[in-house]
């Protein structure tokens, strides 16, 4: 029989409870930091054992005892075991209220590549990943007519580039995944918000070949944390790429075709 | 039922996974205030073979397990996050009833509703009812509950005579104050942490007519209704008050008694008409116009200080004009103005409704109340409702009886002042300590573990936990109060 250790709930002090997908570094660990700031109990799912054990040790430490953020060591292409997984975390957590999927992977792809495997990663990670994770937080969030849905997503899937085809593609498939999301679960008062980072200091952005308005993951994880309290829709972070966005959405594919990004 | 448990490939020795429960047992479960809430699986056996396999599911991945009757506790007490909530309301079954000596056999999940209507054209009486009918006997005796009579006929678990209960390993015993008399007084009042009543038996109590007699009086501040019990309390069959929170100087604890006695055999000419079951019923209408399922919504306004102030203060006025009535009320009209105007907690809002009721002993009770009052006031936090009572102490472990009395507060919650009536709470805990008082579970939302370690006493407290630990050893049985006020580590 497993260990039954669900947190204690307390009648007028209600706690916020929330999953993070994809916490060992970057926007994930940054907004698992900001999360446990604005008082949430964080679940945090990283593959990488040793940097998700760090993380967590380090955000723990200010109240021994009284853990804020408890971690799960998991694989976002691991499918199977993902309705396992999220009814353990949430029977941990004593409740959920926030999901948030940041798992995201960019390989290197050189212009004139096509390499399937790369291709097959990065749609595995970052949206059948998401899917898995986020279908079983719709289902649960209908039946408590009650949650919050957020997906990482990325200005990148506004439009298909001649640099990355495929993660171009992901992001336009979670992009339109939550979307379909938001609309289904608008009536059972659960809130969708699409993120849409532009460059975001992080590992990924070590293969975008340009890069300028960088900002910090902390800088992005609290933009996202605003977002989220607002239960905003759709997101661009920091907000003035939501212009770029608007224009890069219109440019004409006769002219699209004839730029070199 | 389930699906096997899914291990994942790669090495993680962190977490164990457990078999995933189906999705359409998760519901929205909250205690009868509504002021807290949370998802649950819930099951609803109807029979002792689909008890014992919840009991299996619940092993097979890894859940906690609560019991839920009725539903009517007022807080977190049959409440049990993401783990499994067993609802024993489809085992409602009468199994065994004798007319002629008034000995009963039921499920636990048949409601005092239930019960009332099958025993009363028999000439016969629940010997304890709580204010609402729509309790469970297995919920009342796993909150060991009191009526209006509590200081008289005591709690629920004096009046019953035996019972069976499944253990998590599926084994059946049973119970008696003579036979493992000592899971028979922890379990009663023991909050299904001991096992799932699987029948138990009760003694009804013989009336000779359907109607109670009823006498009412105003009472102009606390130590008339203080004095009035004191006068009544050794006559009368039934006393409660009833007390206008917003009164404030040298009219608190201002407000109305209501006290009924059971006619003698003769009094009533035609018991066998007013003990009929169609003369029992509460009309279904205001006036004859207003639906009472709708009611609430003409309540809705006046839930904030203004508007419950403002009632308070009609209803006195009203009791002090009528005051000195004797009428003659039927048993279920006397007893179950709870259900008078269904779904009346939804005019307290979507914040809900806390009660908190201290139990004071009698030395100590009319000083420790009159503070209560006027704390509550001075926090800005009056209780809307304010109910007080007199009881007599029992011999159940977790017991909230005792030779005092209690006083029932229902505070309105709200997402502002969450924090403030917890402050107000702690406040008060300290009076009721101060005076030896004593909390109830099926009514809280408050106590800490310090509190309860104190009122109950260290003894107490260890000795349920040696029993918890031998009807349940792999600690299953838990609920949200449970692990609040004892702990979520397996003992």
């Amino acid at each position: 029989m497993t260990k039954n250790t669900t947190l204690i709930s307390k009648p007028l002090q209600p706690v916020q409870r929330a999953i993070v997908v994809g916490a060992s570094s970057g926007i994930g660990a940054a907004l698992v930091g900001e999360l446990a700031n604005r008082g949430y109990i964080v679940a945090a799912l990283a593959r990488r054992e040793a940097e998700l054990n760090a993380l967590c040790a380090a955000l723990n430490a200010p109240a021994p005892g009284a853990a804020r953020v408890l971690p799960y060591v998991h694989d976002v292409t691991e499918t199977a075991v993902i309705p396992a997984l999220f009814q353990r975390i949430v029977q941990d957590l004593g409740g959920l209220d926030l999901i948030v999927y940041v798992a995201g992977v960019q390989p290197a792809v050189a212009l004139e590549e096509y390499d399937l495997d790369k291709d097959k990663a990065m749609i595995d990670v970052n949206l059948i990943g998401a899917i898995a994770w986020l279908n079983q937080a719709a289902v649960r969030f209908a039946r408590a007519r009650h949650g919050h849905i957020v997906g990482i997503s990325s200005i990148a899937g506004d439009r298909g580039r001649v640099g990355s085809p495929v993660y171009n593609s992901s992001k336009a498939g979670l992009n339109t995944y939550l979307e379909a999301l938001r609309n289904r679960l608008a009536k059972k008062r659960v809130t969708v918000t699409t993120i849409k980072p532009g460059f975001v200091d992080t590992i990924l952005l070590a293969n975008a070949p340009k890069t300028f308005w960088v900002i910090s993951p902390e800088e992005a994880a609290q933009q996202i944390g605003a977002a989220i309290q607002q239960k905003r829709h759709v997101v661009y972070v920091p907000a003035r790429w939501g212009l770029v966005g608007l224009v890069i959405r219109h440019i004409p594919s006769f002219i699209f075709r004839r730029l070199s990004f | 039922m389930i699906n096997k448990s899914v291990q994942p490939s790669s090495n993680h020795k962190s977490y164990a996974l457990p078999a995933v429960l189906p999705d359409e047992h998760l519901e929205v479960v909250s205690g009868w205030g509504e002021s807290t809430r949370g998802m649950s699986y819930v099951y609803r056996p109807s029979t002792l073979e689909a008890l014992a396999k919840v009991f299996e599911i619940a092993a097979q991945s890894g859940r906690s397990m609560a019991m839920r009757g009725g539903g009517n506790s007022y807080g977190d007490a049959f409440m049990n996050n993401e783990n499994i909530v067993l609802d024993v309301r489809r085992m409602n079954r009468v199994l065994e009833w004798n007319p002629e000596n008034g000995r009963i056999r039921v499920e636990p999940g048949l409601s005092l509703h239930e019960l009332w209507q099958y025993v009363i054209e028999d000439g016969w009486w629940p010997p304890v009812v709580t204010g609402t009918s729509k309790t469970t006997i297995g919920g009342c005796a796993g909150m060991n509950v009191h009526g209006k009579n509590a200081w008289r006929k005591g709690t629920i678990g004096e009046h019953i005579l035996e019972f069976d209960l499944m253990l998590p390993s599926g084994e059946i015993i049973t119970c008696s104050p003579t036979e493992n008399s000592d899971i028979f007084h922890a379990a009663i009042g023991g909050m299904g942490l001991l096992g799932c009543f699987t029948s138990l038996t009760l003694k009804m109590t013989r009336i000779y007519s359907g109607f109670l007699q009823v006498h009412t009086q105003a009472q102009a501040d606390l130590s008339s209704m203080f004095d009035y019990f004191h006068a009544y309390v050794d006559e009368s069959d039934y006393i409660v008050g009833w007390m206008d929170a917003f009164a404030h100087g040298r009219a608190l604890g201002r407000g109305d008694v209501h006290r009924a006695y059971y006619l003698p055999e003769g009094d009533d000419p035609n018991p066998s008409q007013s003990l009929r079951l169609d003369n029992q019923h509460v009309p279904e209408n205001l006036m004859g116009i207003v639906p009472k399922s709708i009611m609430w919504l003409g309540m809705r306004p006046f839930m904030n200080n203004a508007g419950t102030q403002l009632i308070n203060m009609a209803k006195y006025y009203a009791g002090h004009v009528g005051g000195g009535k004797v009428y003659l009320q039927t048993h279920a009209a006397f007893h179950f103005l709870l259900d008078y105007v269904p779904h009346w907690k939804k005019a307290y809002g979507p914040g809900g409704l806390i009660q908190y009721q201290p139990f004071i002993p009698k030395e100590n009770a009319q000083n420790a109340f009159a503070d209560i009052l006027r704390v509550s006031q001075h926090f800005d936090q009056p209780n809307y409702l304010t109910v007080f009572k007199r009881h007599r102490p029992d011999s159940f472990l977790l017991s909230h009886a005792l030779d005092g009395f209690s006083m029932a507060m229902d505070f309105r919650v709200t997402r502002g002042n969450q924090s403030k009536l917890l402050k107000l709470t702690r406040e008060l805990d300290e009076i009721v300590l101060a005076a030896n008082g004593r909390f109830y579970f099926a009514k809280d939302s408050t106590v800490r573990p310090e509190v309860a370690e104190a009122y109950l006493g260290k003894e107490a407290i260890n000795q349920f936990r040696a029993l918890k630990a031998r009807c349940d050893p792999h600690n299953m049985l838990q609920n949200n109060l449970w692990r609040r006020v004892f702990g979520n580590e397996p003992v």
